[in-house]
């Protein structure tokens, strides 16, 4: 039961917004210690554990090439196609990024996207430039909502899509914990059995994004009054 | 064999040239911070595999004093204005999405087919590590094709790409320490407590509160874990199997499929799975830490009831 204070020292930390690698230390420490080891073999464990999750880090090589196409206006771009696909609004660009993105990770093209690959330097300008299009230049406020909701398109769609390919790790993971177990599992029923969800998460996350964009409306009617000619 | 050890180099290097180029940088008051920062990541991607356990804990510990403590700034590397970038938008096109679609061409066709080349006999690429591997080299391609076609100054794409790493900042390295905290409570067997105090304390003895335990607790243990592979196989093991497979004769693939996403749902409501919710935050700029998270919660709660009811409807019927 002890051990189980690492963990409470995560939740209580998150919590009191503590910087998050402050409490990450401070919960091995806790935990390591809770399971009996002393400071240098959690020294050791801990160091053991994040060498071997490098890869996790690796994502990062991509940002030379997409900072330097920022560099030439690749976020402006992005702006400037939009802004010419007239049906184009927030709810619909990202609802359409949705289904494209859950298709692509149900065949098992996950790597296809991501927050850094797609989210900063297109799907975030985009939904925008969308807004702005409508309702003219942004309030910040809604800007960081917009952007928030750009990535929060991105996850969900990624989630409730990839577990439909039979080769993803989470497929993998389960037929191999209930093997353990003694109990056989196909791969293919599982993603079978995944594919009720995704479509409801597609028709809560459509229903979500069709009203952001009637609370676009809304707020931003009311905020800039008259002369949308103007705007031209 | 091209293994993930020329992934680490190559992300190694990119490092050491952030921490190079952030020394010069003097529109950053904090810029030693980040030069020590990027520097000892440098260290652990180029040399992690060498110098052993307990060099590797204290660079970590390094890291986070220097993360932690508020030691890094935010550099200002030289780049293009607004209107640089409007003006250089309208004269290239659609073109520019070119390099940036070349990373996800990359990044598939190897996952596909690099396997399947043999040199000498021996695979080319380590198959387990094709998509990191593909990913990389992707965006090396994509990066000699800018090059070539925008001709920019030598430093660019190291200076542009520290650009948004020091956006980012330190939680650059959040989403490792966190999967290194989980290694950690695996090893601490916390799995095992709490599977000791989900089955004493909550009442299991009808289908449906079998059921709502299993996928309310796979949200809830995701949440505290930050990762649902951490929580699958100790809510499966507690509850899963025992009750709703053998005790009530539950379907084990649907329980399998339908409790995974249950605990989906939980990864987009915590901020201990930095990679999607806290890293995107930053990457994007936004002031709240937690935008990304505020705005999945909407999605997450309603998609937890209904895998829940799904569950229970289907598991005992097929």
């Amino acid at each position: 039961m002890l051990t189980l204070l690492g963990v409470a020292v995560v939740v209580v930390g998150f919590l009191i917004r503590l910087n998050p690698l402050l409490v990450i230390v401070a919960a091995v420490f806790v935990t390591g210690w809770a399971a009996g080891l002393d400071p240098v073999a959690i020294i050791k464990a801990f160091g053991h554990a994040y060498n071997e999750n490098r890869y996790v880090s690796g994502v990062w090589v991509v940002l030379p090439v997409i900072g330097l196409l920022e560099r030439y206006g690749l976020q402006e771009r992005a702006r400037i196609l939009i802004g010419r696909v007239h049906v184009a609004t927030v709810g619909r660009l990202l609802l359409v990024y949705f289904i494209a993105r859950q298709l692509l990770s149900a065949v098992g093209l996950t790597s296809v996207a991501g927050q850094a690959q797609t989210v900063r330097p297109l799907v975030a300008p985009m939904a925008e430039a969308a807004a702005e299009k409508r309702f003219g230049p942004l309030p910040e406020k809604t800007r960081w909502t917009i952007r928030a909701h750009a990535a929060a398109a991105d996850n969900i769609s990624l989630f409730f899509g990839e577990d439909i390919f039979i080769a993803v790790g989470s497929i993998l993971l389960i037929t191999a914990s209930l093997r353990s177990s003694g109990v056989n599992v196909q791969p293919f029923d599982l993603s079978l059995w995944a594919i009720p969800t995704a479509i409801l998460a597609l028709l809560v996350h459509g229903v979500r994004l069709m009203l952001l964009d009637r609370r676009l409306a809304r707020e931003l009617k009311t905020q800039t009054p008259p002369a949308p000619e103007a705007a031209e | 064999m091209i293994t993930l050890q020329y992934f680490y180099f190559l992300a190694g290097a990119l490092f050491a040239a952030f921490a190079v180029l952030s020394i010069g940088d003097g529109s950053n008051r904090k810029r030693l911070g980040n030069t020590a920062f990027w520097a000892l990541l440098a260290v652990s991607f180029l040399g992690g595999s060498y110098i052993g356990d307990f060099a590797n804990g204290l660079i970590v510990l390094a890291l986070v004093v220097l993360g932690g403590f508020g030691l890094l700034g935010i550099g200002k590397p030289a780049t293009t204005s607004p209107g640089e970038r409007a003006e250089s938008a309208k004269r290239r096109g659609n073109a520019i999405f070119l390099p940036a679609l070349i990373i996800p061409a990359v990044a598939v066709l190897g996952t596909l087919y690099l396997k399947s080349f043999h040199v000498g006999g021996v695979p080319l690429v380590d198959g387990k590590q094709v998509t990191l591997i593909s990913l990389a080299l992707g965006a090396v391609l994509a990066l000699l094709a800018a090059m070539i076609w925008l001709r920019p100054p030598a430093f660019a794409p190291l200076q542009e790409g520290r650009r948004i790493v020091d956006t980012i900042g330190w939680a650059a390295i959040l989403p490792q320490m966190l999967a290194a905290l989980g290694a950690i409570f695996f090893l601490a067997h916390v799995g095992d407590a709490v599977r000791e105090i989900a089955t004493r304390w909550i009442p299991l003895d009808l289908p449906l509160a079998a059921v709502c335990a299993y996928c309310i607790g796979m949200a809830l243990f995701t949440i505290i874990m930050g990762n649902a592979f951490a929580a699958f196989p100790v809510m499966t093991a507690a509850i899963g199997l025992p009750l709703i497979v053998h005790k009530f004769g539950g379907n084990p693939a649907i329980m399998g499929a339908i409790g995974m996403l249950s605990g989906f749902c939980g990864t987009l409501m915590t901020p201990m799975a930095a990679n999607f919710n806290i890293v995107p935050a930053a990457l994007l700029e936004l002031p709240d830490r937690n935008a990304v998270i505020k705005a999945q919660i909407p999605t997450a709660i309603p998609l937890l009831l209904a895998n829940t009811v799904l569950m229970y409807f289907l598991v005992f019927r097929f």
